[in-house]
């Protein structure tokens, strides 16, 4: 008698724990990084990027497969070669109740890329711009110097703040919620970091108002911990579905899955610019004044070794794809002649032994272990793959923070890396990662390996100078295809992006890894 | 005791201050931050400008020298990623630290005395001997794999308690605290759990010891001997002698519980200074690290000044005069 | 012929008594405890595994040019493509689990042990140095071992390691790092009480050397105390490597301990391919258990004041 009073009373109690928080209108979110703040302009980074999404438009919005479509610019055109012209959305109210005009645009321009100590500010976006013209007040011209083909998508990439709230306001009145007036989706109601952030509904959006009346916001950086939770019904969706349970996610029928391709590709970057490179070995590991990685036929051989077939069967579990340049099909600019190396670790040996290293070298290769999806996994297979085809290889596999300082001193030979292209366009990882290292004009600022070709050098300035759409695109795939071909990097796959959601909800997924509850609606 | 205390209070600032250089210079030589916090699109000239932004550009000893003057005011700097003054960030996270930490070692006591001094008093029971194996598991399990098992099985397959995360909390004199609604007893617990095992294993140990030991003593064998009731001899005596080492160990492991959670808070997302330090040394965040340990050793100073002026006044054999450290 | 009567033992008892050596009277004391037997026995299986490993397994674990990530997470008893039997499964990269297991065993072992053996040597020197000088000597080392224990040593060794980078070599340092002040306080106590007692006062009397006082005299009577924290400590420094992996540091993700098998198996926990994590974690379990059971026994032979 007694034992059934305390199970009903354990039963009673734990349905009370969760009666309180259930609410058909609120969507909570299980996120693996959490913003470093709540001003938009305060840290370029994607976690930080895409919750500004929330509460601040942008003058162009990117659709899921990056697309460009009118934001708070309802068109844009060049006036001539050096001016931009946006037509803005009439109408739009801030949160607060005042107007929206091409002041508030003016202003953010002016803001963004001047917040006191940003860590990564966007004025990488914004110094194209010499001068900002207010024709009337929904009308604003940008000025450049030279001919600025990607000024739409710069322009999609920060948020407008008010004038008004804005004036003044530092990145503590925008975390505290004084400064967060945006004409966003919705409105800002908390930010507790390391634990939630609150949003509810903007019911006077200019746009397709969004299906939750409100949204919390949790960071669960854990991959196991995340899974867990959203079976345990805690949150309603995650992002970043670890690989290995994806298959049993969809075998449930509690939860359902969203996919696409990323726009990140995963990579190896090769030193081919030293004569004597940290990392390059004889067979038996003494030192060797040779570095056999400049040699083009090494390179071809090093690629042709790794199965990317296995790697992506076995180490991503089928949740990536081969990949054969910088970004998957379907986006701007990609190389028709281009094609996934195919698997052939005998045609490598012959290379090898062509190029006069048929007795194989030692080499070690680096990667991080906490930055991509299995970094670490696919680091150890490629070593596994190298190692059979002479390459005698060892791994040093190390946390993001020890990697990437390290690796932009150049203190490695071959590395496993990736690159998300934010604009949805190959011109940012040619400009970053392969175009010549070059402080003055802001190339190659990741170029890791210091590859160096003064073709693509040109194709890419020349591209990234020419208005005319099609020529553009032109130049662009002319540089992908002469990175490629000379194996500046060695491309793996693409990434593909998962999300997991509740039963009767689905997510557009995304190719930008973004996590936008604008994007979840109940399933049809 | 004036002079015990200002003495202790000289030493602790001196290992305050080199405890600093050397976390300076340790996480100098990592790497450097910016590489990590900025956007990979970012160009050179960016990259220049935020390494000044953040002051990165001046040589090491400058960046001391600075952190000194202004740490002698009172100011640890703003952390690099959340542009917030380092303190107040890691006061933001404290209570969620000290509620479950608190909560572990509430646990760990209430629970590791009692059934220490069970296994004491019967060593060689069944009793005795399933608390002592239980214990035996508490202290080899690592806590790590404990945690994630525990989400495995209460909250994934049996869905009992939620699996991460605070839940509702409750303002008590303006501090969040969750142990007050059923909603957040129920997201403390299993990270309380998770926590407490290690020091409850150590609990009982010391108990069950100290019990041993206690009766084997010849003022509770006279006791006994006078006549006394069992309950009476082991609740007062024996209790008496127990909790000298209990009170020693524990609130020296205090500090050691709160650099634990350190696993645990990653484990359940608890938003604490645990889960705080490891993503700080993650992105060689230097402020939030300098002043977090220079906070946990400053508590951890404290403790053992506390833990000794009880023990003096446990045991009377015991001045702080005689005490060195 | 030997007739056997009541009084044989009454007679030779006595005698007996005297001829029992401190070390066989050890050995007995021990043994009352079954539970910790069977623990030492584990103990000997596993070090003698951990010995033999490359004897033992059909792979070498540690090898790249042995795996082929197209054998990896194999359930257990399935065969892989070059014809090995994977007993246990095998793990992401094709890794043979039991192979797997029997090198962890050895490399987590093996840090365990050294870490604890330089730390002890490190430790009990300057712990006995303070207490043997006393003073200026002892305020000083003894302030830094505080210094030392004020530092949590999950933290210490995460920040040590941060800036070290990977290696065996790498994770013993850092393991010293946080344990030779465990040593030191220990036998600084005890050395303590010893010190005061007729014997030492006795020695310094025949104006014996400062080494010779402390190495022959001081040291052996401060043995039982350091061997209770020795155990605890190896166990100890097993664990805490296993965190360490877990939290991505520590040892090469290409020669996993067994920390680092649990570690990586982990995230296929949820999806039910339990041996990658489940096997390792046994035999992490079943190591640190029987070394605690040694220890704890070992905490009850020596303790003079549970011995009426």
């Amino acid at each position: 008698m007694l034992k059934q009073k305390l199970l009903f009373g354990l039963a009673l109690a734990i349905s009370l724990v969760f009666a309180g928080s259930v609410n058909a209108q609120t969507l909570k979110i299980g996120l693996k990084s959490e913003p470093s703040s709540m001003d938009p302009h305060y840290h370029n980074l994607t976690p930080n990027n895409m919750m500004a999404l929330y509460v601040f438009d942008r003058l162009i919005l990117q659709d899921e497969k990056q697309n460009l479509k009118p934001g708070l610019a309802v068109s844009w055109n060049n006036v001539d070669e050096l001016t931009w012209e946006f037509k803005l959305r009439s109408g739009v109210k801030w949160h607060d109740g005042s107007d929206f005009s091409a002041d508030d645009v003016a202003f953010t321009i002016g803001r963004a890329p001047n917040v006191p100590n940003s860590p990564s500010s966007l004025g990488r976006y914004i110094k194209q711009i010499k001068s900002v013209e207010i024709i009337d007040p929904l009308t604003i011209r940008l000025k450049t110097e030279k001919p600025f083909p990607l000024m739409p998508t710069y322009m999609s990439t920060f948020g407008i703040v008010s004038k008004k709230t804005g004036t003044g306001a530092s990145t503590e009145d925008y975390n505290s919620g004084k400064a967060m007036n945006g004409t966003g989706p919705f409105k800002f109601v908390e930010f507790v970091p390391g634990d939630r952030i609150v949003y509810k509904r903007n019911d006077n959006y200019w746009g397709e108002k969004p299906n939750w009346s409100d949204v919390i916001v949790k960071p669960l950086s854990n991959n196991s911990a995340r899974v867990a939770a959203l079976l345990a019904g805690v949150v309603d969706m995650i992002d970043f579905v670890p690989t290995s349970d994806i298959e049993i996610l969809k075998k449930n029928d509690k939860v359902s899955i969203s996919q696409t391709v990323s726009n990140r590709v995963i990579y190896m970057h090769i030193d081919t610019a030293r004569d004597k490179s940290p990392f390059v070995t004889d067979v038996n590991g003494n030192p060797m004044d040779k570095n056999p990685l400049k040699d083009l036929r090494v390179r071809k051989a090093m690629s042709m070794a790794i199965n990317r077939k296995g790697i992506v069967e076995k180490v991503m579990e089928g949740v990536a794809i081969p990949a054969g340049q910088l970004l998957p099909d379907g986006f701007f600019a990609i190389s028709p002649n281009l094609k996934v190396e195919p698997y052939n670790p005998e045609g490598a040996k012959a290379l090898l032994k062509e190029a006069g290293w048929g007795d194989g070298f030692g080499l070690t290769i680096q990667g991080p272990n906490n930055r991509y999806v299995n970094d670490a996994k696919i680091v150890q297979a490629i070593a596994q793959m190298l190692t059979r085809v002479g390459i005698k290889s060892k791994v040093d596999t190390m946390p993001k923070n020890v990697f990437f300082p390290r690796g932009s001193k150049l203190e490695f030979s071959f590395m496993l890396v990736g690159w998300g292209a934010g604009s949805g366009e190959p011109s940012s990882p040619l400009g970053a990662l392969l175009h010549t290292y070059d402080k003055s004009q802001g190339f190659g600022s990741s170029n890791r390996g210091r590859f160096s070709n003064a073709d693509l050098d040109a194709k890419l300035e020349q591209a990234l100078a020419t208005v005319d759409r099609e020529k553009h695109k032109n130049l662009l795939i002319e540089a992908t295809e002469i990175g490629i071909n000379n194996l500046g990097i060695i491309p793996l796959h693409f990434q593909v992006n998962t999300w997991a959601v509740r039963k009767g909800l689905v997510y557009n997924a995304r190719t930008d890894e973004q996590t936008l509850a604008m994007g979840v609606k109940p399933a049809p | 005791m004036i002079a015990f205390l200002i003495r202790r209070l000289t030493q602790s600032g001196l290992v305050l201050l080199v405890m600093s250089l050397l976390v300076f210079i340790g996480v100098f030589a990592i790497g450097n931050p910016v590489d990590i916090l900025i956007n990979p699109d970012a160009d050179q000239e960016e990259i220049e400008r935020a390494i000044k932004a953040l002051g990165l550009d001046k040589p090491m000893w400058e960046q001391y020298w600075i952190f000194l003057v202004n740490a002698l005011q009172g100011d640890l700097g703003r952390s690099f990623v959340f542009n917030i003054p380092a303190l107040q960030l890691i006061w933001q996270r404290m209570p969620a630290t000290l509620e479950l930490a608190g909560f572990a070692m509430f646990l760990s006591i209430f629970l590791g005395i009692p059934l220490g001094m069970i296994a004491g008093l019967k060593p060689d029971s069944w009793v005795g001997r399933t608390i002592m194996s239980g214990s035996i598991l508490g202290f080899s399990l690592p806590t790590f794999w404990v945690g994630l098992m525990m989400i495995l099985l209460f909250a994934v397959y049996l869905g009992w308690l939620p699996a991460s995360g605070r839940g509702e909390t409750v303002d008590v004199f303006g501090v969040p605290v969750s142990f007050l609604t059923l909603n957040g007893l129920s997201h403390i617990l299993l990270p309380a759990i998770n926590l407490a095992l290690f020091k409850l294993s150590l609990t009982i140990r010391l108990a069950r010891a100290g019990t041993r030991e206690a009766m084997l003593m010849d003022y509770v064998k006279f006791a006994r001997a006078k006549g006394l009731s069992n309950a009476r001899v082991i609740m007062v005596h024996v209790f008496k002698n127990i909790m000298i080492p209990v009170v020693t160990v524990l609130g020296l492991e205090l500090g050691n519980v709160i650099a634990f959670s350190v696993v645990t808070e990653t484990i359940f997302s608890w938003p604490g200074m645990g889960k705080l330090i490891i993503d700080s040394i993650n992105v060689l965040d230097r402020p939030v690290i300098v002043a977090y340990l220079l906070m946990t050793v400053s508590m951890f100073i404290v403790i053992n000044l506390v833990v000794d002026i009880i023990y003096s006044m446990l045991d009377p054999r015991v001045r702080l005069g005689d005490m060195k450290s | 012929m030997k007739i056997e009567t009541g009084f044989e033992q009454e007679i030779s008892d006595p005698l007996g008594k005297k001829e029992i050596s401190p070390l066989r009277r050890f050995i007995s004391d021990f043994c009352e405890s079954k539970v910790a037997v069977v623990g030492l026995s584990i103990i000997c299986v596993i070090i003698l595994i951990a010995i033999f490993a490359p004897l033992l397994s059909v792979q070498d674990p540690y090898d790249l040019a042995q795996l082929d990530i197209m054998d990896g997470r194999l359930p257990p008893g399935e065969v892989s493509g070059t014809g090995i039997t994977f007993w246990l499964g095998s793990d992401d990269q094709g890794r043979d689990m039991l192979s797997g297991i029997f090198y962890g065993l050895r490399t987590s072992l093996g840090v365990g042990a050294m870490s604890a053996f330089i730390a002890l040597i490190i430790g009990s020197s300057l712990g006995l140095t303070a207490a043997y000088f006393g003073g200026r000597i002892d305020s000083l080392i003894m302030r830094i071992v505080d210094i030392q224990l004020s530092f949590p040593a999950v933290l210490v060794a995460l920040v040590l390691l941060a800036i070290l980078g990977k290696g065996v070599d790498k994770i013993i340092i850092a393991l010293v790092a946080v344990q030779w002040a465990y040593y030191a306080r220990t036998v600084r106590g005890t050395a303590l009480v010893e010190r005061r007692k007729e014997y030492m006062e006795a020695a310094r009397c025949l104006a014996l050397s400062h080494s010779r006082l402390v190495f022959r005299h001081l040291l052996p009577n401060c043995m039982p105390p350091l061997i209770v924290v020795v155990t605890v400590q190896v166990a100890h420094a097993i664990a805490l490597e296993a965190t360490l992996s877990f939290l991505g540091i520590g040892l090469p993700v290409t020669e996993p301990s067994l920390g680092l098998l649990i570690a990586n198996g982990f995230e296929y926990m949820l999806s039910g391919r339990y041996w990658i994590s489940f096997f390792p974690g046994i035999a992490l379990l079943l190591t640190i258990v029987s070394i605690n059971l040694v220890g704890d026994q070992l905490r009850d032979v020596l303790n003079p004041r549970l011995q009426s």
